[in-house]
Protein backbone atom coordinates (compact mmCIF):
# COMPACT_ATOMS: atom_id res chain seq x y z
CA UNK A 1 0.00 0.00 0.00
CA UNK A 2 2.75 2.46 1.23
CA UNK A 3 4.81 1.26 -2.37
CA UNK A 4 1.77 1.97 -4.22
CA UNK A 5 1.19 5.09 -2.65
CA UNK A 6 4.97 6.43 -3.11
CA UNK A 7 4.51 5.12 -6.81
CA UNK A 8 1.44 7.35 -7.53
CA UNK A 9 3.15 10.13 -5.60
CA UNK A 10 6.36 9.43 -7.90
CA UNK A 11 4.46 9.76 -11.09
CA UNK A 12 2.24 12.14 -10.43
CA UNK A 13 5.10 14.70 -9.50
CA UNK A 14 7.95 13.35 -12.59
CA UNK A 15 4.64 14.28 -15.06
CA UNK A 16 3.98 17.54 -13.11
CA UNK A 17 7.66 18.35 -13.82
CA UNK A 18 7.12 18.23 -17.47
CA UNK A 19 4.29 19.75 -17.55
CA UNK A 20 5.67 23.01 -17.02
CA UNK A 21 8.58 24.38 -19.47
CA UNK A 22 10.83 25.33 -15.90
CA UNK A 23 11.72 21.91 -16.63
CA UNK A 24 12.92 21.69 -19.97
CA UNK A 25 14.54 25.00 -18.80
CA UNK A 26 16.30 23.58 -16.36
CA UNK A 27 17.46 20.73 -18.57
CA UNK A 28 19.26 23.24 -21.16
CA UNK A 29 20.81 25.41 -18.79
CA UNK A 30 22.43 22.12 -17.50
CA UNK A 31 23.33 20.83 -20.53
CA UNK A 32 24.82 23.63 -22.33
CA UNK A 33 26.67 24.42 -18.71
CA UNK A 34 28.31 21.35 -18.55
CA UNK A 35 29.46 21.34 -21.92
CA UNK A 36 30.77 24.98 -21.74
CA UNK A 37 32.53 24.17 -18.65
CA UNK A 38 34.09 20.67 -20.20
CA UNK A 39 35.30 22.15 -23.40
CA UNK A 40 36.22 25.84 -22.10
CA UNK A 41 37.09 25.90 -18.74
CA UNK A 42 38.01 22.07 -18.53
CA UNK A 43 39.81 21.97 -21.49
CA UNK A 44 38.67 19.06 -22.49
CA UNK A 45 40.28 18.99 -25.88
CA UNK A 46 44.05 20.11 -24.43
CA UNK A 47 43.95 17.45 -22.07
CA UNK A 48 44.59 14.86 -24.66
CA UNK A 49 43.08 12.04 -22.06
CA UNK A 50 40.44 9.97 -22.93
CA UNK A 51 38.14 10.54 -19.93
CA UNK A 52 35.55 12.59 -18.38
CA UNK A 53 36.83 13.98 -15.74
CA UNK A 54 36.85 17.56 -17.03
CA UNK A 55 32.98 16.75 -17.50
CA UNK A 56 32.53 15.46 -13.65
CA UNK A 57 34.70 18.06 -12.55
CA UNK A 58 31.91 21.15 -12.71
CA UNK A 59 28.87 19.44 -11.61
CA UNK A 60 28.79 19.21 -8.26
CA UNK A 61 28.95 23.29 -8.47
CA UNK A 62 26.48 23.50 -11.76
CA UNK A 63 24.24 21.32 -9.11
CA UNK A 64 24.58 24.11 -6.44
CA UNK A 65 22.16 26.59 -8.70
CA UNK A 66 20.09 24.16 -10.50
CA UNK A 67 19.32 21.55 -8.14
CA UNK A 68 18.23 23.61 -5.46
CA UNK A 69 15.41 24.86 -8.16
CA UNK A 70 14.54 21.56 -9.22
CA UNK A 71 13.92 21.14 -5.63
CA UNK A 72 12.35 24.92 -4.34
CA UNK A 73 8.98 23.43 -5.93
CA UNK A 74 8.32 20.41 -3.70
CA UNK A 75 6.85 21.46 -0.89
CA UNK A 76 6.72 24.98 -1.43
CA UNK A 77 4.49 24.79 -4.62
CA UNK A 78 1.80 22.33 -2.99
CA UNK A 79 1.44 24.76 0.16
CA UNK A 80 0.81 27.83 -2.03
CA UNK A 81 -1.47 26.17 -3.80
CA UNK A 82 -3.34 25.03 -1.06
CA UNK A 83 -2.93 21.21 -2.89
CA UNK A 84 -1.42 20.18 0.44
CA UNK A 85 -4.31 20.23 1.85
CA UNK A 86 -5.65 17.40 -0.59
CA UNK A 87 -3.05 15.13 -0.15
CA UNK A 88 -2.38 15.36 3.52
CA UNK A 89 -5.81 14.40 4.03
CA UNK A 90 -5.40 11.46 1.97
CA UNK A 91 -5.44 8.23 3.93
CA UNK A 92 -1.55 8.29 3.14
CA UNK A 93 1.72 8.78 5.91
CA UNK A 94 3.71 11.65 5.10
CA UNK A 95 6.53 9.54 4.34
CA UNK A 96 5.28 8.27 1.07
CA UNK A 97 4.68 11.84 0.12
CA UNK A 98 8.48 12.91 0.86
CA UNK A 99 9.70 9.73 -0.29
CA UNK A 100 7.14 9.99 -3.70
CA UNK A 101 8.25 13.39 -4.61
CA UNK A 102 11.92 13.20 -3.63
CA UNK A 103 12.66 10.26 -5.75
CA UNK A 104 10.67 11.73 -8.87
CA UNK A 105 12.82 15.08 -8.60
CA UNK A 106 15.80 12.64 -8.50
CA UNK A 107 14.41 10.49 -11.65
CA UNK A 108 14.12 13.97 -13.34
CA UNK A 109 18.01 14.66 -12.69
CA UNK A 110 18.85 11.60 -13.51
CA UNK A 111 17.21 12.29 -16.86
CA UNK A 112 19.16 15.50 -17.06
CA UNK A 113 22.03 13.58 -16.45
CA UNK A 114 21.51 10.78 -19.34
CA UNK A 115 20.80 13.36 -21.67
CA UNK A 116 24.59 14.45 -21.85
CA UNK A 117 25.26 10.90 -23.68
CA UNK A 118 26.17 12.79 -26.14
CA UNK A 119 29.54 13.55 -24.55
CA UNK A 120 30.35 9.57 -23.33
CA UNK A 121 29.65 9.53 -26.66
CA UNK A 122 32.54 11.65 -28.24
CA UNK A 123 35.10 10.33 -25.54
CA UNK A 124 34.59 7.21 -26.84
CA UNK A 125 34.71 7.71 -30.37
CA UNK A 126 38.17 10.04 -30.02
CA UNK A 127 39.75 7.55 -27.94
CA UNK A 128 39.01 4.47 -25.55
CA UNK A 129 38.48 5.76 -21.85
CA UNK A 130 37.92 3.35 -19.00
CA UNK A 131 34.18 3.29 -19.54
CA UNK A 132 33.90 1.50 -15.91
CA UNK A 133 35.23 4.65 -14.53
CA UNK A 134 32.37 7.02 -16.74
CA UNK A 135 29.89 4.87 -14.77
CA UNK A 136 31.04 5.57 -11.22
CA UNK A 137 31.58 9.10 -12.40
CA UNK A 138 27.71 8.96 -13.52
CA UNK A 139 26.53 7.45 -10.49
CA UNK A 140 28.70 9.83 -8.11
CA UNK A 141 27.24 12.59 -10.07
CA UNK A 142 23.56 11.54 -9.40
CA UNK A 143 24.23 10.99 -6.03
CA UNK A 144 25.21 14.06 -5.48
CA UNK A 145 22.41 15.03 -7.40
CA UNK A 146 20.30 13.23 -4.39
CA UNK A 147 22.13 14.50 -1.89
CA UNK A 148 21.77 18.12 -2.70
CA UNK A 149 17.74 17.34 -3.58
CA UNK A 150 16.66 15.90 -0.06
CA UNK A 151 18.65 19.00 1.42
CA UNK A 152 16.60 21.06 -0.63
CA UNK A 153 13.45 19.39 -0.77
CA UNK A 154 13.64 19.72 3.27
CA UNK A 155 14.03 23.44 2.70
CA UNK A 156 11.06 23.75 0.33
CA UNK A 157 8.87 22.31 3.37
CA UNK A 158 9.54 25.17 5.47
CA UNK A 159 7.95 27.83 3.45
CA UNK A 160 5.14 28.46 1.06
CA UNK A 161 7.70 31.15 -1.12
CA UNK A 162 9.86 29.06 -3.80
CA UNK A 163 12.69 32.00 -4.08
CA UNK A 164 12.84 31.27 -0.17
CA UNK A 165 13.25 27.39 -0.57
CA UNK A 166 15.24 27.97 -3.20
CA UNK A 167 17.87 30.46 -1.68
CA UNK A 168 17.78 28.38 1.34
CA UNK A 169 18.34 25.18 -0.49
CA UNK A 170 21.21 26.28 -2.31
CA UNK A 171 22.76 28.29 0.81
CA UNK A 172 22.66 24.56 2.79
CA UNK A 173 23.99 22.76 -0.57
CA UNK A 174 26.88 25.20 -0.43
CA UNK A 175 27.64 24.75 3.34
CA UNK A 176 27.80 20.88 2.53
CA UNK A 177 29.62 21.17 -0.45
CA UNK A 178 32.38 23.94 1.20
CA UNK A 179 32.73 22.07 4.29
CA UNK A 180 36.00 20.49 3.19
CA UNK A 181 37.74 23.36 1.91
CA UNK A 182 39.90 25.32 4.64
CA UNK A 183 38.18 28.61 4.31
CA UNK A 184 34.87 26.86 6.39
CA UNK A 185 37.19 24.66 8.43
CA UNK A 186 39.04 27.56 9.57
CA UNK A 187 35.88 29.14 11.21
CA UNK A 188 35.92 25.69 12.98
CA UNK A 189 39.60 25.10 14.28
CA UNK A 190 39.43 28.16 15.80
CA UNK A 191 37.00 26.86 18.87
CA UNK A 192 36.18 23.17 18.10
CA UNK A 193 38.11 20.33 19.26
CA UNK A 194 39.45 17.90 16.73
CA UNK A 195 37.07 15.45 16.19
CA UNK A 196 34.36 17.60 15.53
CA UNK A 197 36.51 19.63 12.81
CA UNK A 198 37.21 16.06 11.00
CA UNK A 199 33.68 15.43 11.52
CA UNK A 200 32.76 18.61 9.58
CA UNK A 201 35.53 17.91 6.77
CA UNK A 202 33.97 14.57 6.45
CA UNK A 203 30.55 16.37 5.28
CA UNK A 204 32.42 17.71 2.32
CA UNK A 205 30.53 16.29 -0.49
CA UNK A 206 33.29 17.20 -2.62
CA UNK A 207 36.01 15.14 -0.95
CA UNK A 208 33.15 12.10 -1.37
CA UNK A 209 32.30 12.82 -5.26
CA UNK A 210 35.93 13.03 -6.08
CA UNK A 211 36.44 9.91 -4.65
CA UNK A 212 33.48 8.78 -7.00
CA UNK A 213 34.52 10.55 -10.03
CA UNK A 214 37.97 8.62 -10.20
CA UNK A 215 36.00 4.97 -9.98
CA UNK A 216 36.08 4.27 -6.48
CA UNK A 217 33.24 3.49 -4.23
CA UNK A 218 34.76 3.98 -0.59
CA UNK A 219 32.41 2.58 2.09
CA UNK A 220 32.78 5.39 3.98
CA UNK A 221 31.37 7.41 0.76
CA UNK A 222 28.20 5.09 0.24
CA UNK A 223 27.20 5.36 4.11
CA UNK A 224 27.85 9.17 4.16
CA UNK A 225 25.52 9.60 1.04
CA UNK A 226 22.85 7.50 1.95
CA UNK A 227 22.63 8.75 5.73
CA UNK A 228 22.52 12.25 4.29
CA UNK A 229 19.67 11.69 2.23
CA UNK A 230 17.94 9.46 4.63
CA UNK A 231 18.40 12.29 7.49
CA UNK A 232 17.60 14.86 5.46
CA UNK A 233 14.21 13.17 4.18
CA UNK A 234 13.31 12.09 7.75
CA UNK A 235 13.60 15.74 9.12
CA UNK A 236 11.69 16.43 5.36
CA UNK A 237 8.74 14.26 7.18
CA UNK A 238 9.04 16.18 10.21
CA UNK A 239 8.82 19.37 9.03
CA UNK A 240 5.59 18.29 7.06
CA UNK A 241 4.10 16.73 10.16
CA UNK A 242 5.30 19.87 12.24
CA UNK A 243 3.33 22.33 10.02
CA UNK A 244 0.21 20.64 10.88
CA UNK A 245 0.25 21.27 14.46
CA UNK A 246 2.19 24.80 13.77
CA UNK B 1 -20.34 4.02 18.21
CA UNK B 2 -23.74 5.46 16.88
CA UNK B 3 -22.32 8.91 15.79
CA UNK B 4 -20.29 9.09 12.61
CA UNK B 5 -18.82 12.10 14.05
CA UNK B 6 -18.35 13.11 17.11
CA UNK B 7 -16.44 16.16 18.71
CA UNK B 8 -15.33 16.49 22.51
CA UNK B 9 -13.96 19.70 23.68
CA UNK B 10 -12.25 20.03 20.62
CA UNK B 11 -10.05 22.94 20.38
CA UNK B 12 -7.36 24.85 18.32
CA UNK B 13 -4.57 27.28 19.28
CA UNK B 14 -2.52 29.32 16.99
CA UNK B 15 0.15 30.78 19.44
CA UNK B 16 -2.35 33.21 21.43
CA UNK B 17 -4.93 32.79 19.50
CA UNK B 18 -7.71 30.59 19.92
CA UNK B 19 -9.44 29.71 16.52
CA UNK B 20 -11.30 26.90 17.76
CA UNK B 21 -12.01 26.80 21.34
CA UNK B 22 -13.58 23.32 22.93
CA UNK B 23 -16.52 22.89 20.50
CA UNK B 24 -18.46 19.39 21.25
CA UNK B 25 -21.29 18.14 18.66
CA UNK B 26 -22.29 14.79 16.98
CA UNK B 27 -23.25 14.28 13.21
CA UNK B 28 -25.42 10.89 12.86
CA UNK B 29 -25.84 8.87 9.55
CA UNK B 30 -28.32 10.80 7.61
CA UNK B 31 -27.86 14.51 9.01
CA UNK B 32 -27.13 17.31 6.96
CA UNK B 33 -25.00 19.69 9.51
CA UNK B 34 -24.93 23.59 8.45
CA UNK B 35 -21.53 24.83 9.52
CA UNK B 36 -22.48 28.53 9.95
CA UNK B 37 -20.26 31.41 10.97
CA UNK B 38 -18.79 35.02 10.45
CA UNK B 39 -15.58 34.62 8.89
CA UNK B 40 -12.92 33.87 11.06
CA UNK B 41 -15.24 31.66 13.27
CA UNK B 42 -13.22 28.74 13.14
CA UNK B 43 -15.15 26.58 10.61
CA UNK B 44 -12.65 25.72 8.57
CA UNK B 45 -10.03 25.09 11.22
CA UNK B 46 -12.38 22.81 12.78
CA UNK B 47 -13.29 20.63 9.51
CA UNK B 48 -9.10 20.53 8.99
CA UNK B 49 -8.98 18.99 12.17
CA UNK B 50 -11.76 16.41 11.54
CA UNK B 51 -10.53 15.91 8.10
CA UNK B 52 -6.61 15.71 9.49
CA UNK B 53 -4.81 18.11 7.98
CA UNK B 54 -4.78 20.34 11.64
CA UNK B 55 -3.43 18.60 14.60
CA UNK B 56 -5.75 19.47 17.79
CA UNK B 57 -4.37 21.58 20.64
CA UNK B 58 -6.52 19.35 23.08
CA UNK B 59 -9.61 17.82 22.71
CA UNK B 60 -10.64 14.45 20.64
CA UNK B 61 -12.47 14.28 17.28
CA UNK B 62 -13.70 10.58 16.17
CA UNK B 63 -14.68 9.90 12.44
CA UNK B 64 -17.11 6.72 12.60
CA UNK B 65 -15.11 5.68 15.59
CA UNK B 66 -11.61 6.56 14.95
CA UNK B 67 -9.99 9.29 16.64
CA UNK B 68 -8.19 11.50 14.13
CA UNK B 69 -4.80 11.68 16.23
CA UNK B 70 -4.72 8.11 17.40
CA UNK B 71 -5.84 6.61 13.96
CA UNK B 72 -5.24 9.47 11.39
CA UNK B 73 -5.59 6.52 8.28
CA UNK B 74 -8.60 5.06 9.78
CA UNK B 75 -10.22 8.20 10.21
CA UNK B 76 -9.29 9.67 6.80
CA UNK B 77 -10.55 6.14 5.17
CA UNK B 78 -14.05 7.25 6.35
CA UNK B 79 -13.89 10.72 5.26
CA UNK B 80 -14.56 12.57 1.77
CA UNK B 81 -13.22 15.99 2.46
CA UNK B 82 -13.48 19.08 -0.05
CA UNK B 83 -11.08 21.76 1.50
CA UNK B 84 -11.53 25.43 1.15
CA UNK B 85 -11.19 26.93 -2.42
CA UNK B 86 -11.23 23.34 -3.72
CA UNK B 87 -7.46 23.52 -4.25
CA UNK B 88 -6.48 21.09 -7.37
CA UNK B 89 -3.12 20.25 -9.27
CA UNK B 90 -4.09 22.57 -12.10
CA UNK B 91 -2.09 20.88 -14.54
CA UNK B 92 -3.83 17.60 -14.57
CA UNK B 93 -7.09 16.72 -16.01
CA UNK B 94 -9.72 15.58 -13.73
CA UNK B 95 -9.80 12.24 -15.05
CA UNK B 96 -5.91 11.73 -14.02
CA UNK B 97 -6.48 13.86 -10.76
CA UNK B 98 -9.47 11.35 -9.97
CA UNK B 99 -7.07 8.28 -10.64
CA UNK B 100 -4.77 9.68 -8.78
CA UNK B 101 -6.53 9.78 -5.84
CA UNK B 102 -7.93 6.89 -6.41
CA UNK B 103 -4.98 5.17 -6.48
CA UNK B 104 -3.66 6.98 -3.08
CA UNK B 105 -6.92 5.59 -1.50
CA UNK B 106 -5.58 2.19 -2.64
CA UNK B 107 -8.56 1.11 -5.38
CA UNK B 108 -7.86 -1.69 -7.66
CA UNK B 109 -8.48 -0.85 -11.32
CA UNK B 110 -11.83 -2.36 -11.51
CA UNK B 111 -13.05 -0.44 -8.65
CA UNK B 112 -11.12 2.98 -9.65
CA UNK B 113 -13.03 2.53 -13.59
CA UNK B 114 -16.47 2.27 -11.99
CA UNK B 115 -16.00 4.50 -9.24
CA UNK B 116 -14.48 7.17 -11.37
CA UNK B 117 -17.45 7.10 -13.97
CA UNK B 118 -20.07 7.17 -10.81
CA UNK B 119 -18.25 10.79 -9.51
CA UNK B 120 -18.03 12.23 -12.88
CA UNK B 121 -21.42 11.26 -13.20
CA UNK B 122 -22.70 12.96 -10.02
CA UNK B 123 -20.81 15.42 -10.71
CA UNK B 124 -21.77 16.03 -14.55
CA UNK B 125 -17.79 16.16 -15.30
CA UNK B 126 -17.99 14.39 -18.39
CA UNK B 127 -17.72 17.32 -20.67
CA UNK B 128 -14.74 18.59 -19.37
CA UNK B 129 -12.73 14.91 -18.31
CA UNK B 130 -10.07 15.28 -20.56
CA UNK B 131 -9.11 19.24 -19.99
CA UNK B 132 -6.29 20.38 -17.75
CA UNK B 133 -7.84 21.77 -14.50
CA UNK B 134 -6.58 24.94 -14.43
CA UNK B 135 -8.32 25.99 -17.75
CA UNK B 136 -11.46 25.30 -16.37
CA UNK B 137 -14.47 27.64 -14.81
CA UNK B 138 -14.48 28.31 -11.01
CA UNK B 139 -17.82 26.10 -11.05
CA UNK B 140 -16.23 23.05 -13.20
CA UNK B 141 -13.46 23.40 -10.45
CA UNK B 142 -15.33 22.98 -7.78
CA UNK B 143 -17.05 19.68 -8.34
CA UNK B 144 -13.82 18.33 -9.38
CA UNK B 145 -13.05 18.69 -5.85
CA UNK B 146 -16.25 17.59 -5.00
CA UNK B 147 -16.11 14.44 -7.49
CA UNK B 148 -12.70 13.65 -5.30
CA UNK B 149 -14.43 13.69 -2.44
CA UNK B 150 -17.16 11.98 -3.08
CA UNK B 151 -15.30 8.89 -5.09
CA UNK B 152 -14.43 6.20 -2.33
CA UNK B 153 -18.21 6.77 -1.35
CA UNK B 154 -17.37 7.63 2.33
CA UNK B 155 -20.03 7.50 4.87
CA UNK B 156 -18.74 11.18 6.09
CA UNK B 157 -17.91 14.26 4.34
CA UNK B 158 -16.99 17.52 5.00
CA UNK B 159 -17.25 19.95 2.35
CA UNK B 160 -16.01 23.22 3.44
CA UNK B 161 -17.78 26.23 1.29
CA UNK B 162 -18.82 24.04 -1.61
CA UNK B 163 -20.94 26.55 -3.13
CA UNK B 164 -18.94 29.52 -2.75
CA UNK B 165 -18.05 31.20 -5.60
CA UNK B 166 -20.55 29.41 -8.02
CA UNK B 167 -23.43 31.07 -9.93
CA UNK B 168 -27.24 30.30 -8.28
CA UNK B 169 -27.54 27.38 -11.23
CA UNK B 170 -23.98 25.67 -9.97
CA UNK B 171 -25.18 26.10 -6.11
CA UNK B 172 -28.75 24.64 -6.69
CA UNK B 173 -26.59 21.42 -8.79
CA UNK B 174 -24.33 21.59 -5.67
CA UNK B 175 -26.98 21.48 -3.42
CA UNK B 176 -29.07 18.89 -5.50
CA UNK B 177 -26.19 16.54 -5.07
CA UNK B 178 -25.98 16.84 -1.43
CA UNK B 179 -29.40 16.24 -0.67
CA UNK B 180 -28.96 13.25 -3.05
CA UNK B 181 -26.33 11.72 -0.94
CA UNK B 182 -27.73 12.68 2.30
CA UNK B 183 -29.75 9.62 3.33
CA UNK B 184 -26.67 7.40 3.72
CA UNK B 185 -24.01 9.46 5.34
CA UNK B 186 -23.44 12.37 7.39
CA UNK B 187 -22.16 15.36 6.03
CA UNK B 188 -21.11 18.74 7.28
CA UNK B 189 -21.18 21.39 4.99
CA UNK B 190 -19.71 25.14 6.06
CA UNK B 191 -21.33 28.36 4.43
CA UNK B 192 -22.39 31.69 5.11
CA UNK B 193 -25.02 31.52 2.71
CA UNK B 194 -28.06 30.82 4.81
CA UNK B 195 -30.67 29.90 2.14
CA UNK B 196 -28.28 27.09 1.97
CA UNK B 197 -28.97 25.95 5.35
CA UNK B 198 -33.23 25.46 4.21
CA UNK B 199 -31.92 24.52 0.98
CA UNK B 200 -30.21 21.59 2.00
CA UNK B 201 -29.69 21.10 5.88
CA UNK B 202 -31.18 18.84 8.54
CA UNK B 203 -29.45 20.82 11.25
CA UNK B 204 -27.47 24.10 11.30
CA UNK B 205 -24.61 24.57 14.43
CA UNK B 206 -23.91 28.04 14.48
CA UNK B 207 -20.24 28.94 15.86
CA UNK B 208 -18.83 32.54 16.63
CA UNK B 209 -14.96 32.92 17.78
CA UNK B 210 -14.38 29.58 17.88
CA UNK B 211 -17.37 28.48 20.45
CA UNK B 212 -20.17 26.76 19.26
CA UNK B 213 -23.66 29.09 20.50
CA UNK B 214 -26.62 27.61 18.41
CA UNK B 215 -27.43 23.91 17.33
CA UNK B 216 -30.57 23.80 16.08
CA UNK B 217 -32.87 22.61 13.07
CA UNK B 218 -33.57 25.07 10.24
CA UNK B 219 -37.26 24.97 11.35
CA UNK B 220 -36.25 26.21 14.78
CA UNK B 221 -34.14 28.63 13.20
CA UNK B 222 -36.88 29.93 10.95
CA UNK B 223 -38.88 30.07 14.24
CA UNK B 224 -37.12 33.42 14.58
CA UNK B 225 -38.17 34.68 10.85
CA UNK B 226 -41.02 36.44 12.01
CA UNK B 227 -38.73 39.11 12.36
CA UNK B 228 -39.07 39.25 8.72
CA UNK B 229 -40.66 42.38 7.99
CA UNK B 230 -41.26 43.35 11.51
CA UNK B 231 -41.82 47.02 11.99
CA UNK B 232 -40.20 48.22 15.62
CA UNK B 233 -41.33 51.36 16.71
CA UNK B 234 -40.02 53.80 19.42
CA UNK B 235 -42.45 56.25 20.91
CA UNK B 236 -43.35 58.13 23.65
CA UNK B 237 -44.05 56.41 26.65
CA UNK B 238 -47.48 57.64 27.88
CA UNK B 239 -48.72 56.52 24.26
CA UNK B 240 -47.54 53.23 24.09
CA UNK B 241 -51.19 51.68 25.26
CA UNK B 242 -52.86 53.98 22.44
CA UNK B 243 -50.72 52.34 19.96
CA UNK B 244 -51.43 48.81 20.78
CA UNK B 245 -54.82 49.78 21.05
CA UNK B 246 -54.76 50.93 17.75
CA UNK B 247 -52.70 48.52 15.76
CA UNK B 248 -55.34 45.62 17.20
CA UNK B 249 -57.47 44.81 14.55
CA UNK B 250 -55.44 44.62 11.98
CA UNK B 251 -56.31 41.05 9.92
CA UNK B 252 -52.30 41.08 8.55
CA UNK B 253 -51.02 41.56 11.90
CA UNK B 254 -49.65 38.84 14.03
CA UNK B 255 -48.97 40.17 17.56
CA UNK B 256 -47.74 43.35 18.94
CA UNK B 257 -45.15 42.54 21.34
CA UNK B 258 -43.31 45.07 23.97
CA UNK B 259 -39.96 45.36 23.35
CA UNK B 260 -36.99 46.07 25.66
CA UNK B 261 -36.42 50.24 25.45
CA UNK B 262 -33.54 49.99 27.41
CA UNK B 263 -31.89 47.02 24.86
CA UNK B 264 -33.07 47.93 21.66
CA UNK B 265 -34.13 51.94 21.74
CA UNK B 266 -37.53 50.31 20.63
CA UNK B 267 -40.57 49.79 22.48
CA UNK B 268 -43.01 47.96 20.32
CA UNK B 269 -42.80 45.06 17.61
CA UNK B 270 -45.08 44.53 15.17
CA UNK B 271 -44.45 41.44 13.96
CA UNK B 272 -46.99 40.29 10.68
CA UNK B 273 -48.57 36.95 9.43
CA UNK B 274 -46.35 35.94 7.51
CA UNK B 275 -45.39 36.97 4.01
CA UNK B 276 -47.82 40.14 4.78
CA UNK B 277 -46.09 43.70 4.59
CA UNK B 278 -47.48 46.02 7.17
CA UNK B 279 -44.88 49.09 7.18
CA UNK B 280 -47.44 51.06 5.74
CA UNK B 281 -50.75 50.17 7.03
CA UNK B 282 -48.97 50.30 11.04
CA UNK B 283 -47.83 53.99 10.05
CA UNK B 284 -50.95 55.09 8.42
CA UNK B 285 -52.88 53.75 11.38
CA UNK B 286 -50.87 55.27 14.21
CA UNK B 287 -50.68 58.79 12.35
CA UNK B 288 -55.08 58.47 12.48
CA UNK B 289 -54.75 57.27 16.36
CA UNK B 290 -52.49 60.45 16.70
CA UNK B 291 -49.93 58.68 18.39
CA UNK B 292 -46.17 60.39 17.53
CA UNK B 293 -43.95 57.71 15.91
CA UNK B 294 -40.14 58.54 17.24
CA UNK B 295 -38.69 55.81 15.42
CA UNK B 296 -39.41 53.65 12.73
CA UNK B 297 -37.58 50.31 11.34
CA UNK B 298 -38.50 47.74 9.42
CA UNK B 299 -37.00 44.52 10.15
CA UNK B 300 -34.95 42.82 7.54
CA UNK B 301 -33.54 39.74 7.39
CA UNK B 302 -34.91 36.24 8.21
CA UNK B 303 -32.35 33.59 8.75
CA UNK B 304 -29.53 36.72 8.88
CA UNK B 305 -31.19 38.21 11.43
CA UNK B 306 -30.86 35.44 13.42
CA UNK B 307 -27.26 34.92 12.30
CA UNK B 308 -26.18 38.19 13.07
CA UNK B 309 -27.55 38.56 16.58
CA UNK B 310 -26.08 35.32 17.33
CA UNK B 311 -23.30 35.50 15.93
CA UNK B 312 -22.23 39.45 17.76
CA UNK B 313 -23.91 40.00 20.55
CA UNK B 314 -22.19 37.13 22.30
CA UNK B 315 -18.50 37.68 24.17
Amino acid sequence: MRARQTATVFARELASYFATPVAYVLIIIFLAASSAFTFYVGGFFQRGQADLASFFMFHPWLYLFLVPAVAMRLWAEERRAGTIELITTLPVGSFPLVLGKFLAAWAFCGIALLLTFPIWVTVNWLGSPDNGVIAMGYLGSWLVAGCFLALGSCMSAVTRNQVVAFVLGAALCFLFLMSGVDLVLAAFRSWAPGFLVDLVASFSLITHFTALSKGTLPLTTAIFILTLIGTALFVNKLLVDLKKAG
Amino acid sequence: MEQAVRLDQLSRRFGRFTAVDRMSFGVRQGEVVGFLGPNGAGKSTTMRMLAGFLTPTSGHAWIMGHDVEAQPLEARRAIGYLPEGAPLYGDMTPLALLRFVAAMRGMSSAQTRENIATAIERTDLAEVAYKPIETLSKGFKRRVGLAAAILHDPPVLILDEPTDGLDPNQKHEVRALIADMAADKAIIVSTHILEEVTAVCTRAIVIARGKLIADATPAQFQAYSEWHDAVALRLLPQQIETAIEALSDIPSIYEVKRMNHAADGHDLLVVPIQGERIASTVADRLLEAGVEIQDFRVETGRLDDVFRKLTTTQH
